[in-house]
């Protein structure tokens, strides 16, 4: 009974923990000459979990999610298309990393809002009152 | 790659970016000098950036993960000093011309505003990440 009980939110969570720091490598190599800004794709990495086996990451490729048993899914890292070209080849662009950055700050915090209420409403069956 | 190593992205760049400031502030101090010699003239100093590999990447799919950044070192500009006619200056060459240096103050003024926003940015990850993880570990709570 306890396996799926928060759903999708619980590989959200360790994905969107990924892709902070994914976002904070992107603003940290803003200057540096030929890096390419990488992110990770969540609608592609955590599509098809609706279905049938809510916990299971649909893998296109076996060599790309190397789920362990402690460990974190690795998600799919993917280059992000600059919206202009730049003098020294490096794309990170600070405004659309930063506002990548707020929606994960949100998005994180609304999977730990849903895991609490789940916590709290298991604590309340278990205690009965 | 988990949320702890956000700390160390984000302390690799306020260390680069502080070095960056460091160079700034230098070719600022120096950017009237002078001197007879071109040779001996003041040249700008930039910091050269380059993306840590991180070692501990351990899925198969061929892409090295990057870590922060690093400094790999201090290059001088290689412009051209501008000539300048002051023969009344104890550095002027026999031909009354000093070699000024190459710094451009402008260029200058704008690599310490970028490297102050950046230095924002990163310090903003630090603090976003530190909220997260607190409120990771107080949940349930």
């Amino acid at each position: 009974m306890f396996d799926n009980i928060f759903g999708i939110h619980e590989p959200a969570l360790l994905l969107q923990g990924q892709r902070l720091s994914v976002l904070a490598n992107n603003m940290a190599n803003s200057d540096t000459p030929n890096f390419k800004a990488r992110d990770i794709d969540f609608a592609e990495v955590l599509g098809g979990t609706q279905g049938d086996a809510p916990l299971a990451l649909r893998v296109t490729n076996p060599a790309d999610l190397t789920p362990s048993e402690g460990g974190l899914p690795a998600g799919e890292l993917k280059y992000r298309n600059p919206y202009q070209a730049s003098l020294d080849g490096n794309t990170v662009e600070m405004p659309v990393e930063q506002a990548a950055f707020a929606e994960n700050n949100v998005r994180y915090q609304a999977s730990l809002n849903f895991i609490n209420g789940k916590i709290a409403l298991l604590s309340y069956a278990i205690a009965g009152q | 790659m988990s949320l702890f190593s956000v700390f160390n992205v984000a302390g690799s760049a306020l260390n680069a970016q502080t070095i960056r400031l460091n160079t700034t502030a230098s070719n600022l101090a120096n950017a009237e000098s002078v001197n007879g010699d071109p040779s001996q003239v003041y040249r700008g100093r930039h910091a050269v950036f380059q993306a840590m590999m991180d070692d501990s990447d351990t899925s198969d799919d061929g892409q090295d993960a990057s870590a922060g950044v690093r400094v790999l070192g201090i290059v001088e500009s290689t412009e051209p000093p501008t000539m300048s006619y002051q023969p009344n200056n104890p550095q002027a060459n026999k031909d009354g011309y000093v070699y000024m240096s190459n710094v451009n103050s402008i260029e200058e003024m704008a690599n310490m505003i970028s490297a102050n926003r950046s230095f924002s940015t990163n310090v903003e990850a630090i603090n976003t990440a530190r909220d997260l993880l607190l409120k990771t570990i107080s949940m349930g709570h």
